[in-house]
């Protein structure tokens, strides 16, 4: 995961879209949580957010 | 030194193996697992490379990935945000994908390689990225037979670039500019793909194929209203009529109120407006390539032209573009779509990221006559066929070649297996079914009764090199199939006045020469020259053909029906024998008759595979 997130950093700095990394952290943390409840008893909860 | 190139997770995946810079072998995933256009991770084709080129994995100094993956998400994320709050449905469809799988593609990759490969081996340190044009650029030059050339590609869309121009130079290949997304003429022809009821990403070589019975009506509708068209030959696409950047499907309604109408339903018959339309699409895309083509000559000077991405395999469009003279030399990657970006990938870090000089070898160019796949030994061929229960005989060549040639100039279809499979869409006698191009029948025969295809769909001719010029309106080689030229005037049959009045699909009944079952509507062929020292044992074979019959020509289309892959080993080939009205199948010496196979091996083939 840190190589990803260095890679990712690397990325954006020379692409000059820094700007772009709140979104993605904000979408790679709902994914995540998406991820992690799925098929746990939270599930419908989160779902029903979206 | 071993670079392995591969391309995989959107369509058509695809491996390569390079030796030196040299081209030791080539596969796309879908010929192994037989799934057409199969996406996933090709280690069935990476394991066929790394066998041909018997080498452990160990000795892979670096995988080359065609395209890369966070630029791809940028132009993602960038589009949701550009677009929204339209778009929502399809961001939440794609999103989880993207943050579950392909944003940590490499780490992916990387689980891939130590499952297929080698474990024990960094393979971080060894995993490179092209990007998609790029890696097409590279497809196109460095296998081309030019020191330099302009190298054009074209497709739906890579990361953010639909369209780019580059200048290849001995081993250097620098991208001058580049039309970005969502401004695609792949798309734009995708999205006509849909509108007349095919599959976006293989339908449109049935777009193209359905062009000749139509008229090009709506072809100013396309330029007053779709596209904006510069003098450069830079376009725009007027986006409020597609919904493809945010949407789940390619058009919308404001497209259906411009052309009158829906979608047409997969399927369903096809009328006069289907074709009209897929002439009008196929007239604009030829005439914004030519606008693009002379531009490129005006603004570079160069001599030669090399052409990749989906949009090359348009060979409508590239038979103009040879023909108009706007370059002296075009080349084609025939590997063009997605499939061959592997080969680029591998190539690119070859030349531009190991700095390696380039050498051009041979007249015509490296490709080896795009036999890049596997080939089958005797005892392999004898094995399968044994396992599934094939009555065969082998002869030896002179008595095959001498056989087959007899036997298609008896109205025989027959299934030709030989050498290594083909690289890329095309079979060009190495994986082929073949036919008798002076049959008046033989067209609706193949597409009903063998392929299980639509019955508008041509056929392509093989023809001798040597002959080439006789028959067609063409001088120069076209090995893979990727040109269209009319048949010569002496060689057509003159239509009557009643023939003459006939419309659409009414055509296709006509014979139009001496040669009708590769003379479409229109009088062209999609002309396939085959060649002594790249493919000597199907060029005896129409030789033979020739000597018993005059016809330097047989019809070629590709082994296997509709909806299924390529066939590359002998039990495909068998089984595709058996479940289809084919009356022989060759594979290397081995030959089958259709009489003499237990016929309760035939299998319902027409269902099997998913339609394209």
């Amino acid at each position: 995961m840190m190589d990803f997130l260095k890679e990712m950093w690397h990325f954006l700095r020379v692409r000059k879209k820094l700007w772009l990394a709140p979104l993605i952290v904000i979408m790679i943390m709902l994914g995540g949580l998406l991820i992690f409840v799925e098929g746990s008893v939270l599930a419908p909860f989160i779902y029903s957010i979206f | 030194m071993y670079i392995l190139g591969i391309s995989a997770f959107y369509h058509d995946s695809a491996a390569c193996i390079l030796k030196n810079g040299e081209i030791i072998a080539a596969a796309q995933e879908e010929r192994f697992t037989r799934k057409k256009h199969d996406s996933g991770f090709p280690n069935l084709a990476i394991e066929f490379c790394i066998k041909q080129a018997n080498i452990r994995p160990s000795e892979i100094d670096n995988i080359v990935f065609y395209e890369k993956p966070f630029l791809k998400f940028e132009r993602l994320l960038e589009t949701y945000l550009a677009y929204a709050p339209k778009g929502f449905s399809s961001f939440a469809m794609a999103m989880p994908i993207w943050i579950k799988d392909k944003l940590f593609q490499k780490t992916a990759l990387i689980k891939e390689f130590n499952k297929v490969l080698d474990k024990d081996i960094n393979w971080n340190d060894r995993l490179l990225f092209s990007e998609h044009h790029l890696s097409h650029a590279a497809s196109a030059f460095y296998p081309s037979p030019f020191e330099r050339a302009a190298v054009l590609t074209i497709d739906g869309v890579g990361e953010w670039t639909t369209t780019s121009v580059a200048i290849g130079d001995g081993s250097d290949l620098k991208v001058l500019k580049e039309i970005h997304f969502p401004h695609s003429l792949g798309l734009l022809y995708s999205a006509f793909t849909y509108y007349t009821g095919f599959k976006v990403n293989s339908g449109e070589y049935k777009v193209m194929g359905l062009a000749p019975y139509g008229e090009p009506r709506f072809a100013d509708l396309i330029f007053e209203n779709l596209i904006k068209l510069n003098s450069d030959g830079s376009f725009q696409l007027d986006m409020s009529y597609f919904e493809f950047a945010t949407g789940l499907t390619m058009t919308n309604k404001k497209f259906d109120k411009l052309f009158g109408g829906p979608a047409r339903v997969s399927e369903t018959q096809l009328t006069q407006r289907e074709m009209d339309l897929a002439a009008s699409i196929q007239k604009v895309t030829q005439e914004i390539i030519l606008k693009i083509a002379k531009n490129i000559a005006k603004e570079t000077g160069e001599k030669n032209l090399c052409l990749a991405g989906g949009v090359a395999l348009n060979c409508v469009a590239n038979g103009i573009l040879t023909r108009e003279k706007i370059f002296e030399k075009i080349w084609i990657q025939p590997a063009a779509g997605d499939a061959g970006g592997a080969l680029g990938a591998a190539l690119s870090s070859w030349h531009l990221h190991k700095n390696k000089k380039r050498t051009i070898t041979s007249k015509q160019d490296s490709m080896k006559g795009c036999f890049l796949g596997p080939k089958f030994k005797d005892d392999e061929i004898e094995g399968e066929f044994k396992a599934c229960g094939a009555k065969y005989n082998r002869l030896n060549d002179d008595e095959l070649i001498d056989k087959v040639a007899s036997e298609i100039a008896n109205q025989k279809a027959v299934g030709w297996a030989q050498g290594r499979m083909e690289f890329g869409p095309r079979a060009l006698g190495g994986r082929s079914i073949i036919a008798d191009p002076r049959s008046p029948t033989i067209q609706k025969q193949l597409n009903l009764k063998v392929k299980y295809r639509e019955s508008f769909r041509p056929f392509a001719p093989s023809v001798l090199v040597e002959d080439v010029n006789d028959w067609f309106e063409h001088q120069n080689d076209s090995p893979y199939m990727l040109l269209v030229a009319n048949v010569k005037h002496d060689k057509r049959r003159i239509m009557t006045d009643k023939e003459n009045a006939l419309f659409g699909i009414e055509k296709l009944n006509i014979p139009r020469s001496s040669v009708p079952a590769i003379t479409h509507v229109d009088y062209s062929a999609r002309i396939q020259t085959v060649h002594a020292d790249t493919n000597p044992r199907y060029h005896s074979l129409i030789s033979k053909f020739k000597e018993k019959t005059g016809f330097p020509i047989l019809v070629n289309t590709s082994f296997n029906v509709r909806g299924e892959p390529i066939v590359c080993s002998p039990t495909d080939a068998f089984k595709c024998f058996m479940g289809t009205e084919l009356d022989i199948l060759v594979f290397e010496n081995y030959i089958l008759l259709k009489d003499e196979q237990d016929l309760s091996l035939i299998e319902n083939y027409e269902e099997q595979y998913e339609l394209d």
